[in-house]
């Protein structure tokens, strides 16, 4: 059984403004196995986030099943970690409230809820942040803060929208390094949202590239490219040009067709 | 080099400025007063019309300690007629914050309650609080309750509205991030809307302590027979203004401590709003 299975998903939106409906999601089906990091790579308005609000609960697909762990889904929970574009942390509260919000609102007392996300801040190397509120941290920390938040909860998926597309280009460097490491040591399952190439590459060992709206599954290469992974080197511009190829495929496909 | 030495010179200027700063701001009024202190001992009104400062301060004085009875029945009463005016105020405004915050958070929240209650409420905002003033008195004789019952009218809906807003424009995002870590309907409300709200309710606060005394100082003008704006109608047909003066400066000031008070209780109830970035926002 797969982690993720999604089974003919369609999403339509209704546009009520102008009166009409926008297919988003036209029948996706996607197995994802337990540990997989999967990259979902396509480009802006594809209907990425739409696709991962659906597995995250967020929102329900027009037809189709997505399971998780084998059991429905129908709404949002615990066991699906989500790590937001934006941190959307709760900003009156500190590091390690919020990265321990989830036991709290299981009634856990305070003692051990910091004793546990402890182990988490020191994860995400914020040690000596943990009583610091949103508004006193970076982007960057405060999306380690995201990322310890959704670990915590050891979730059996955790799903990502461009965790790190706000952030300057160092920074980022950093947390998909920092983010790589985490998922060798602790064996998770990431379904990863990105419309950088460049970054599916560095992260995934599964890469499933999306068509344009309305959104179906172009191809799922898997991608086992050894870690840590050198961007310059040739296998790596090899992948690049395949997906690539597949993009421009798409593009051209496209261009006849209009 | 040379931007060095084209900045170090405005330094100082800056300084200075600064230093200053404090009694710039004391020289508008301090000749305004001082004006009016000329013009009213130059005999070209009688001084009964218009009381120089001193003779408001006097009486003030007398009012608050009683030590030549200038203010007659008055001397010494300050205390008692500020804190009848202060109960009905705080009176008033406690009940219109618990029922403003509770309905707002309703409205805000809950289509049921936004489809039920708020047309009614939305109705009877409109509606001057003042105007309420001939019911009140009917409803509630001459007393404290007409005056906190229009201290609550006008309290209220300025809670009401600002609640409402607060909890409407909570980021839908949160909401999401909440029911991600398994949090039920009622921790939904406390634990993320509610915090999330609170800068725009205690905004809703703020406007209503003003309102509040305002009002509180307008039914006791009219429907109360005690108060800072009691003595200030009483003694407005005495022809003593010394007096309307002292009392108008004493209602302004405690409207201005209610104020701080309130903001004092924001800035530390939302703290986590003031702090500035200490390590930057990119990196
Ligand atoms: N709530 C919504 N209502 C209407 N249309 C939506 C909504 N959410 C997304 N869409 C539309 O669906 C398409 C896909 O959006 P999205 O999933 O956010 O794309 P991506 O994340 O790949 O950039 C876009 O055209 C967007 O305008
Ligand atoms: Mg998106």
């Amino acid at each position: 059984m797969a982690a993720i299975e999604l089974r003919n998903i369609v999403k339509v939106f209704s546009d009520k403004r102008r009166g009409r409906d926008l297919l988003t999601l036209d029948n996706i089906n996607l197995d994802i196995e337990a540990n997989d990091f999967v990259c979902l790579l396509g480009p802006s308005g594809c209907g990425k986030s739409t696709l991962l609000n659906i597995i995250a609960g967020f929102e329900q697909a027009t037809s189709g099943r997505t399971l998780v762990g084998g059991k429905q889904v129908e709404r949002p929970g615990s066991d699906r970690g989500v790590v937001f574009q934006q941190p959307t942390l709760m900003p009156w509260l500190t590091a390690i409230d919020n990265i321990a919000f989830h036991l709290k609102l299981k009634g856990i007392a305070k003692a051990e809820r910091y004793d546990r996300a402890m182990e988490f801040i020191d994860l995400v190397g914020l040690r000596g942040f943990e009583h610091h509120h949103p508004s006193e941290m970076s982007g960057g920390m405060n999306q380690r803060v995201g990322i310890a938040r959704a670990l915590l909860m050891n979730p059996s998926v955790i799903l990502m929208d461009e965790p790190f597309a706000a952030l300057d280009a160092q920074t980022k460097l950093e947390m998909q390094e920092e983010l790589v490491a985490i998922w060798q040591k602790r064996r998770c399952t990431i379904v990863f949202v990105t419309h950088s190439v460049d970054e599916a590459l560095v992260l995934g060992n599964k890469i499933v590239v999306m068509t344009r709206r309305p959104g179906r599954i172009r191809e799922a290469v898997n991608f086992d490219l050894p870690r840590p992974r050198d961007i310059t080197s040739p296998e790596f511009n090899d992948a690049k040009r395949r997906i690539l190829a597949l993009i421009r495929e798409e593009s051209t496909r496209l261009a006849q067709a209009s | 080099m040379t931007s060095v030495t084209d900045v170090s010179p405005a330094r100082p200027a800056f300084r200075l400025t600064r230093a200053f700063g404090g009694i710039e701001r004391l020289v508008v009024p301090a000749l305004l007063i001082a004006g009016w202190e000329v013009f009213a001992r130059s005999g070209m009104l009688p001084p009964a019309l218009l009381p120089a400062p001193s003779a408001v301060l006097h009486a003030l004085g007398d009012w608050v300690f009683g030590f030549d009875e200038t203010t007659q029945t008055y001397s010494g009463h300050w205390l008692r007629d500020a804190l009848a005016s202060a109960l009905r105020v705080f009176g008033g405004f406690a009940l219109a914050s618990l029922l403003g915050i509770l309905a707002g958070v309703a409205i805000g929240w809950s289509r049921l309650f936004e489809k039920t209650l708020e047309p009614t409420l939305q109705m009877l905002r409109p509606i001057p609080p003042v105007s309420w003033i001939p019911l009140a008195i009917i409803w509630f004789g001459i007393a404290d309750k007409p005056a906190i019952f229009l201290v609550f009218l006008g309290a209220f809906f300025p809670v009401l509205m600002n609640s409402i807003h607060g909890v409407k424009t909570v980021d839908h995002n949160l909401v999401r991030a909440g029911a991600m870590m398994g949090a039920n309907g009622r921790q939904m409300l406390t634990d993320i809307v509610l915090p999330a709200a609170l800068p725009s309710i205690f905004a809703g606060l703020r406007i209503a302590v003003g309102s509040a005394w305002m009002l509180t100082v307008t039914a006791e003008m009219v429907a109360v027979k005690s108060g800072l704006g009691y003595v200030l109608w009483d003694s407005y047909y005495f022809l003593r203004y010394d007096i309307v003066l002292a009392a108008m400066i004493s209602i302004g000031l405690l409207g201005y401590l209610s104020d701080l008070g309130l903001k004092a209780i924001m800035a530390r109830t939302l703290r986590w709003q003031q702090t500035t970035t200490v390590q930057g926002r990119a990196g």
